[in-house]
């Protein structure tokens, strides 16, 4: 089975440099340090919140309300900023955090304790979250001059050439791999996708692991959703809006089951990459950002029909594998 | 009958109890509107809202049916997209209104065989295909289009969307009845009805039955797409414009009308009577705010509210009885 993952994973990054160095013949320039630090910082926030949504999936979950969720706690924090321009930085980051921890508990609460099911929670979620940002702004958009100096130029600040945004997402990455790879929290999830009736049996509380899932995906949405208002300096009610699917879309070409159970962190970035290397590269080779949509489309459907078999097979020995590590 | 019989009679006892609920939602907001506006109750103007509602309200149809079979279908809107871009961009080109509507049909036929051929042809989960072709039925437009619209549509196509039988009931309202019978009548009273639910509340035992569990799928995937051809007809008739965003979010409005009505997103139960009821729950509780002004995303998050309150009510009703049943799949029973 690890040796399946790893082939799979090999087989996208091929797959990644591949795309890369096509495009690089095409069109040098993208390989240049400017667009490579655009490439990386697009992808910082796809890369935080693919792996969340990887958590829900993993428990044969799904969070549609992210990208409701980054709006409306990037408004938040928009409409504070507009009112106290001077508010630290720090304070910004703790409002959005908590702004978006109190969305996902509303969803974690409705899934872990009512039992309901995700996709139809976060369905109607989505839409109230959404209709909240709109109601909270008056339908009106908080733009570059009315937020505060600090609030806009934090994120796009440098350390050693990279931007704060990327390594925030650095950091979120690091804590999310180790905890999915290397923490009994994340084996537990990884078993209670696969089998959540044997899960049960050895102890694994489904009701915890849930909350933890979906508090997670909350409070890295409403992280997220102050780094995106900041990064474009601009609020409005259609902020991120279908972002949700190309989370969902970096999870599956980077062979997360929807099943749950089966997927790794470092095939989720790879995914994040392959959809954020496309989206660069259609501007410098001269075709119409009008294909986004169809080419990412068509790159789900064959990474889904690539990973067929992989879907198809049952039961995981993950306990098997822990063995191995140890 | 027998063993048949009795799992019919228990499940539609069970249900019949969510439509009563339904339908007394349904008079509370007739009730609220009537006092709310003057011009609520008026057999022109309630004809004239069916409108607004019809077109989803097709899809709402077919949906259910998928998602009895614990199939879901993204990829509606998108489909809707589509058939609208080949229909406006061969209106430009002088082909005439019976074509046109053949064309919709048509296209949304064969965007739903792709995506029920890609499901039960490979073994992946529905959600995930019609995630990619979400992305790739709507990027045809896209491309097609860019920014641009469709706007030159022969007089004729534009009174299917606009024009009235008797002069009072919209096309697509007429359409939308006949097909919620036929619809009904497939689902609770032929073989292919039953054949669904046995499929929808247990995959392998249908399948050691000996039903063709997926040409069951494939054919309820062509029909969810050649429903969102026609009402894709509809809509594109009558707002007389294609632009590559045309019913952006019908997808999930779709799937909550469905699941407001009662339908199981787990599989295996649902009525056709608690879909169309549902229909007019979400329909006249969008005219009722309309009429009062609220702007259409603050009717999202009523709408929202409406759903999440629905599947948890019943759930904490349970709770509180404190009747623990056999657990069995999240907000299956109600």
């Amino acid at each position: 089975m690890r040796s399946l993952l790893r082939r799979r994973e090999a087989a996208l990054a091929i797959v990644v440099a591949v795309l890369v160095a096509a495009i690089a013949v095409r069109a040098p320039v993208f390989l240049s340090a400017g667009s490579l630090d655009t490439l990386v910082t697009d992808g910082a926030i796809l890369a935080i919140m693919a792996l969340a949504q990887m958590l829900a999936l993993l428990t044969r979950g799904i969070d549609l309300s992210v990208a409701a969720n980054m709006a409306l706690s990037g408004m938040v924090v928009a409409l504070l900023s507009r009112a106290h321009p001077d508010m630290p930085v720090v304070a910004t980051i703790a409002v959005a955090v908590g702004s978006g921890l109190l969305l996902g508990a509303f969803n974690a609460v409705l899934i872990a304790f009512l039992e309901m099911p995700p996709i139809v929670v976060t369905l109607g979620t989505m839409s109230v979250y959404r209709g909240l940002v709109f109601w909270a702004s008056d339908g009106a958009w908080v733009n570059a001059h009315e937020l505060g100096e600090g609030f806009v130029a934090f994120p796009n600040e440098r350390l050693f050439g990279l931007t704060y945004i990327v390594w925030i997402a650095a950091l979120v990455v690091g804590a999310l791999l180790l905890l999915l790879h290397r923490m009994r929290k994340g084996r537990e999830l990884y078993a209670y996708g696969g089998n959540p009736a044997a899960a049960r049996y050895v102890g694994i509380d489904r009701a915890r692991l849930q909350l933890l899932v979906y508090l997670t995906t909350g409070a890295l949405a409403g992280l997220s959703g102050y780094l995106w208002v900041a990064r474009y300096a601009v609020a409005y009610t259609e902020t991120a809006l279908g972002f949700e699917m190309q989370t969902i879309a970096a999870c599956v070409i980077g062979g997360v089951s929807i099943a749950g159970g089966r997927g790794s962190a470092a095939g989720c970035l790879l995914g994040v990459a392959f959809l954020v290397i496309l989206f660069n590269a259609l501007p410098i080779i001269d075709v119409s950002p009008f294909w986004h949509m169809a080419i990412s489309g068509t790159a789900i459907l064959v990474a889904v029909i690539v990973n067929a078999r992989g879907e198809a097979r049952r039961g995981v020995l993950i306990l098997a594998r822990a063995r191995v590590e140890r | 009958m027998g063993p048949v019989g009795s799992i019919g009679s228990r499940g539609l006892r069970l249900l019949r109890r969510w439509e009563v609920v339904l339908l007394a939602i349904l008079l509370l907001i007739c009730a609220a509107n009537t006092w709310a506006s003057e011009y609520f109750l008026d057999v022109r103007n309630l004809f004239d809202s069916t409108q607004t509602f019809s077109e989803k309200a097709l899809i709402a149809l077919t949906m259910t049916l998928v998602i009895i079979g614990r199939d879901i279908d993204l990829s509606v809107a998108s489909i809707v997209a589509l058939c609208s871009t080949a229909m406006g961009w061969l209106a430009g080109e002088g082909v005439g209104t019976p074509w046109l509507v053949a064309t919709g049909i048509l296209l949304g036929t064969a965007a739903g065989m792709f995506n029920g051929a890609i499901v039960t042809g490979f073994g992946v989960p529905a959600i995930v295909v019609t995630i990619g072709t979400v992305s790739l039925f709507r990027g045809i437009p896209y491309i097609v289009l860019g920014d641009g619209a469709y706007t030159d549509f022969p007089e004729s196509f534009g009174e299917l969307g606009q024009g009235y039988l008797f002069d009072l009931i919209p096309y697509a309202f007429v359409v939308f009845l006949l097909f919620a019978v036929f619809t009904a009548v497939l689902l609770h009273r032929t073989v292919v009805g039953r054949n669904l639910v046995a499929y929808g509340s247990n995959p392998d035992a249908a399948r050691y039955s000996g039903i063709r569990v997926n040409a069951h799928r494939f054919w309820f995937f062509t029909a969810n797409g050649a429903m969102s051809g026609l009402a894709s007809v509809f809509l594109t008739a009558r707002v007389g414009a294609t632009r590559p965003n045309i019913a952006t979010g019908w997808d999930l409005e779709v799937i909550a009308i469905v699941v407001l009505g009662g339908v199981s997103i787990a599989g295996g139960s649902g009525t056709m009577l608690g879909v169309v009821l549902s229909v007019f729950v979400m329909g006249m509780l969008n005219f009722g705010l309309g009429l009062r002004n609220v702007p259409g995303i603050l009717m999202t998050i009523v709408a929202g509210l409406l759903l999440i309150t629905a599947v948890a009510t019943p759930i904490i009703a349970r709770k509180i009885a404190g009747r623990r049943r056999r657990p069995r799949q999240p907000g299956e029973s109600r």
